[in-house]
């Protein structure tokens, strides 16, 4: 059941390039594993969505990359303070699955901390564009580490069944390997709970909401993403 | 004094906690046929505001008679206003006549979506043919862009609209800061938000002062105070527009905020303040029921 908390901070730690915020969980219900927040960007009209990416006793952590003036705002915030946060949001990954192998790219590492956590472990496989970016990569142990120029593509196995988040190039190269994947797309939306109609992008097909359809997605059901950072650059 | 949504802000059925926090739900605006409506990126966020470019996204009159409405009424029990839009006079009254005898309590005749290219009939010509075709009331929602607004709700009033709907959003555009491209697929979209309160109460005020019709007053609401100063200017009742998308409780916590404003304003009810920001004697709509 998804509800509208004020919430405080509790920890914010660099992770290379981003910072994992750690909110005080208060009523806030988790979950599944690919459902998203969202969170209050202070200084900021509309909330930013993101997804969890860890759910330690009484709290919830959000990985976050400053890649606008809603991020940032977000990775400045610092013990103490407290924002509004609505969720969780959307439709998750789905767990029944055989042979489960986690795939990111970038910031498409934030869901996959509280997915294998959920399955009870799962191998990974996670990319990034610099050794920096790969520090990201200490949220889940084990996971095989690639860095650009290699792509994460190039090391997916054949006969799992993928369940990836990452930039939109990422998730089509990954659909045209793995049909049966589950991608988790990003799309601006400035309300995460159907109201606003921003986040349409092509499911089954037509322009679909993705925060009532997804935001994860069998890759049969869709072909087409144009996805921005953040809804303000 | 009703608190709504503003139209396409608000999906009751996937939402309707939300709506059920409000005295009547405005639908997204209906066209004759269904409307896939524009390709993404759809919204950029701006300085004070937010700009959207859905383009009518909806699933088409027929549909919407047969389906959507009978779903909306089995969910709420409060009035549903809908919002009615197209392209020619033609649609506008064929889509209201469909209307009567449902569940319509209320039509909202959208006569102001800045994201469509085709251009509509006149307003005032749109809504006699509306008034022709149904008993249901009209509400006609007019654009702040016109430079003389007062002279459109007149013009509309006198063709049977029985409200008006203020304002709907303006057409703005943003550009990425790097690339200096448009950041909107269409270019430009609609602006909505607390930028357009201060233009929401100069349109709101003149519209009342032409008309003395009932007006439904929108335009950057966040708080319960906006909404007072809505009602001061002339609003009978107000709509949540862009807030609800930040702050789903946004309508409990507005009619919360709106009981401490009018306590502030040293007044019993929020209808306490009805058109307090006009001079009663220079209205020229109580002059004229004066004369007559």
């Amino acid at each position: 059941m998804s509800r509208r908390e004020r919430r405080s901070v509790v920890g914010a730690e660099a992770v290379g390039r981003y910072t994992l915020l750690r909110l005080a969980r208060g009523g806030l219900d988790p979950g599944a594993p690919g459902q998203f927040f969202m969170l209050e960007a202070p200084g900021r009209l509309l909330p930013r969505a993101l997804s969890l990416c860890l759910a330690p006793p009484g709290e919830l952590a959000f990985l976050v990359d400053p890649v606008g003036p809603g991020t940032e705002a977000l990775c400045r915030l610092g013990t103490g303070d407290a924002i509004h946060v609505f969720g969780p949001l959307g439709n998750g990954y789905r767990l029944d699955v055989q042979r489960p192998l986690l795939v990111g790219g970038g910031i498409g590492i934030a869901p996959l901390p509280y997915l294998a956590q959920a399955l009870g472990g799962a191998p990974a496989l996670v990319g990034f564009r610099s050794d920096e970016h790969a520090a990201a990569a200490q949220l889940l142990p084990g996971a095989e580490v690639v860095v650009e120029p290699t792509l994460v593509t190039e090391a997916i196995r054949p006969g799992y069944d993928v369940l990836a988040c990452g930039p939109e190039p990422m998730l089509r190269a990954v659909a045209a390997l793995c049909p049966s994947a589950q991608l988790a797309w990003e799309a601006p939306m400035a309300c995460g709970y159907g109201a606003c109609y921003g986040c349409a992008v092509e499911i089954d097909g037509e322009l679909k909401r993705l925060c009532v359809e997804g935001p994860v997605i069998d890759a049969s059901r869709t072909t087409l993403q144009l996805a921005t950072k953040e809804i303000a650059a | 004094m009703m608190l709504l949504n503003a139209s396409g802000c608000l999906d009751a059925l996937v939402a309707p906690d939300v709506a059920r926090q409000l005295d009547a739900f405005v639908t997204k605006t209906i066209t004759p046929l269904p409307r896939e409506g524009n390709a993404p990126p759809r919204i950029a966020e701006t300085a004070h505001g937010m700009l959207n470019a859905i383009g009518l996204a909806n699933p088409g009159r027929d549909v919407f008679l047969r389906q959507t409405l009978p779903r909306l009424a089995e969910t709420l029990d409060i009035p549903i206003w809908v919002s009615v839009g197209g392209f020619s006079a033609r649609d506008y009254a064929e889509t209201c006549a469909g209307l009567d005898g449902s569940d319509a309590a209320v039509i909202e005749l959208n006569l102001s979506c800045p994201n469509v290219d085709e251009a509509a009939d006149g307003a005032a010509e749109i809504v006699a043919a509306c008034r022709e075709a149904t008993a249901i009331p009209l509400y006609a929602k007019l654009s702040a862009a016109h430079p003389d607004v007062g002279a459109v709700a007149l013009a509309v009033a006198e063709a049977g609209a029985d409200g008006l709907s203020l304002i709907n959003t303006l057409r703005g555009t943003a550009l990425d800061p790097r690339t200096l491209q448009p950041v909107l697929a269409r270019t430009t979209g609609g602006l909505s938000g607390p930028a357009l309160k201060p233009i929401a109460l100069a349109v709101v005020h003149s519209c009342y002062a032409a008309t003395g019709l009932p007006i439904v007053g929108m335009g950057g609401v966040t708080t319960g105070q906006d909404a007072l100063e809505l009602i001061a200017c002339g609003a009978r009742d107000v709509a949540l527009g862009t807030v609800l998308f930040s702050d789903p409780d946004a309508p409990a916590r507005v009619r919360a905020e709106l009981a401490e404003a009018a306590e502030r304003a040293a007044v019993a009810s929020p209808d306490d303040v009805f058109a307090r920001a006009h001079d009663v004697e220079k209205l020229p709509h109580t002059r004229r029921k004066v004369t007559a």
